[in-house]
């Protein structure tokens, strides 16, 4: 009896010293260090810039407040304005939700939904998902080439209409392939009970396909304008202005469309060239005011990306139904 | 055990009514399948299926995974269509028309022809949205009607009583049972002829699949059901009819493909069968 006891008792510390005393999971914790480090130190680069860029830009918006907003391009910091670079920027991203967003939602859901699988949309794919690779300034050549030359009688030339064509077929592969993914995400029991009740494939694509696949092409699109946003190399060779743009009175729309212009990413490009002297009026400096810049540029990609996350959790509510 | 047998004796009489009974005219079948063959790609997934299917009966159809049951119930209503690679050879004559006619309309189809699936599969929408989506397919607008279509769908699926004070609430806040007692609802609503169900309770517990088997009783006299199931006491408690199938290996290639063994009733499937593959699936020797 006391030998049992006693070979119970033994057993169950045997047990409990190897529940509890097995060795530290040394690896593991230097992994879990190691990610640690590196997203505090992508956060360190990213504060450092946002600090450095907001603490120059503070200054130019007490001293100059509206002014800077609404003035034009200027050889003085004292008047330079982003005003034309505003303009520019949504009319560019007006062509991009004009333009690519219909061509490239429609020819992903075709791709997806509609295409059989063959080689040939399979060549078609990989294509597509090369072009999202390749370098933006490529694409300039083909709007300098196609828009800016070939069609001159349409766009005017260097102007906001090419700029915003070109920068359109830029993003076009990124809406094509985000808006693919996320048809081919859909649950196929979904599509399996929108055609067992006898709905037909484009009744099927509308009430059920489309809306599961929403907020995921959403996404795609946003990401797409926020591109378009800060694209300047193709805008460079399509011929956006970086020095002084005169504003001229009472043009009609098209006009203005088809005339000159500037955007905010050449904007700041264009001041970083210029000579760092301070005004004479409110001591800014075309650096300061550069900084002020990307503060707007920044603030425009931002409420972008906000209206995007609205709508997409919207669409997300709708999904539970 | 007892409680099996007991079913199947106050079933099985009923069922011989309709199968040695007066009305035995050529428009009581439903289907008629002729060498049906089914193809994805190259591979033969089942072959050389004949059989008929019974306006007002349950038909069910059994056998090991991989012998093709789903993918010949997926013929009744050309769902196989989704599938790219997939290609029918044979008929499949729904009250005499071959449904692989090229002239035919898998839309129209569908529309006679309502299917169950495997997963519970609600729209994500409302109870109400879910049941009413066909009929509104189909051209019902008025509120009125679309109001009585649901109530009376909800019915025959068994699932008013449970959710008439919620109709708005998303259907896929129901419960697994529930939700499949809904996708019931959501077939029925179109008025089908057939209802085709590819393992409706698998992912069900016994009782939730206990109401969905009431539930086909109910409803077999409005429309003929062709069920496949991987449970053979379900097939036997259920159907008037059961077809065996079973795969038979390629000795060229090695690949299997599904067999159509035997079709019978179903207490002659499972008491006196003539095939003794059928004889060693029923009495649980293999599968």
């Amino acid at each position: 009896m006391a030998v049992t006891a006693s070979i119970r008792d033994s057993s169950s510390n045997a047990v409990r010293a190897a529940l509890t005393g097995g060795k530290r999971d040394v690896r593991g914790m230097l992994f879990a260090l190691t990610l640690l480090l590196c997203l505090l130190g992508a956060l360190l680069v990213l504060t450092v810039l946002m600090w450095d860029v907001i603490a120059q830009a503070i200054p130019v918006f007490q001293k100059r407040s509206t002014g800077f907003l609404t003035n034009d391009l200027n050889s003085s910091p004292d008047k330079a304005g982003v005003s034309q670079g505003i303009w520019g920027s949504l009319m560019i991203a007006m062509f991009v939700v004009l333009l690519a967003f219909p061509v490239g939602i429609a020819a992903g859901v075709y791709l997806e939904e509609y295409a059989k699988p063959s080689r040939f949309n399979a060549f078609i794919r990989l294509n597509i998902r090369n072009l999202a690779g390749v370098p933006s300034v490529v694409y300039g050549i083909l709007g300098l080439v196609v828009f800016v030359q070939g069609l001159d009688w349409l766009t005017g030339g260097r102007s906001v209409i090419s700029a915003g064509i070109t920068l359109a077929i830029l993003v076009l592969p990124i809406i094509i392939i985000t808006t693919a993914e996320s048809v081919s995400a859909v649950p196929s029991g979904l599509r399996e009970a929108g055609y067992g009740v006898g709905g037909t494939r484009w009744e099927t694509t509308r009430d059920h396909v489309l809306p599961y696949a929403a907020p995921g092409i959403l996404t795609g699109t946003m990401l797409a304008v926020a591109r378009a946003l800060g694209e300047a190399a193709p805008l460079l060779l399509i011929g956006a202005i970086t020095g002084r743009l005169a504003s001229v009175q009472g043009q009609s729309l098209v006009e203005k469309m088809q005339g000159k212009f500037t955007t905010m990413p050449i904007v700041v490009y264009g001041w970083a060239n210029e000579v760092n002297k301070p005004g004479e009026i409110t001591g800014l400096t075309f650096e300061q005011l550069n900084s002020a810049a990307i503060v707007v540029l920044l603030v425009m990609v931002l409420a972008l990306n906000a209206a995007a996350i609205l709508l997409r959790n919207r669409f997300e509510r709708n999904r539970q139904g | 055990m007892n409680q099996q047998q007991s079913n199947l004796e106050e079933h099985y009489p009923m069922a011989d009514d309709h199968i040695d009974g007066v009305v035995t005219a050529d428009d009581r079948v439903v289907f008629t399948t002729k060498d049906l063959e089914v193809y994805y790609g190259e591979f033969r997934a089942v072959r050389e299926v004949n059989l008929d299917i019974k306006q007002g009966e349950i038909t069910s159809f059994i056998g090991p995974s991989g012998c093709g049951k789903s993918t010949v119930l997926r013929c009744f209503n050309r769902m196989n269509d989704l599938i790219p690679s997939a290609r029918v050879n044979g008929e499949v004559l729904f009250r005499s028309v071959n449904l692989y006619d090229p002239q035919v309309n898998a839309v129209e189809v569908r529309r006679r022809v309502g299917m169950v699936f495997q997963k519970a599969n609600p729209f994500p929408k409302s109870i109400y949205d879910n049941v009413a989506y066909g009929p509104r397919l189909t051209g019902v607008k008025k509120k009125g009607d679309l109001d009585a279509i649901v109530e009376k769908s909800l019915r025959d699926a068994a699932l008013w009583d449970e959710v008439k004070s919620r109709l708005k609430a998303s259907g896929m806040g129901l419960s697994g049972g529930q939700q499949q007692r809904l996708c019931i609802a959501r077939a029925v609503a179109v008025e089908p002829e057939v209802l085709l169900m590819d393992e409706p309770c698998s992912a069900l517990d016994p009782i939730a699949t206990a109401r969905i088997e009431d539930l086909m009783q109910e409803i077999k006299n409005k429309y003929t059901i062709i069920i496949v199931t991987h449970n053979m006491q379900q097939a036997g408690r259920v159907s008037d009819r059961t077809a065996f199938f079973t795969t038979e290996v390629n000795p060229e290639s090695d690949r299997r493909t599904g067999v159509l063994v035997e079709f019978d009733k179903t207490a002659t499937i499972f008491s006196t069968p003539s095939d003794e593959r059928t004889e060693a699936y029923v009495s649980g020797r293999f599968g």
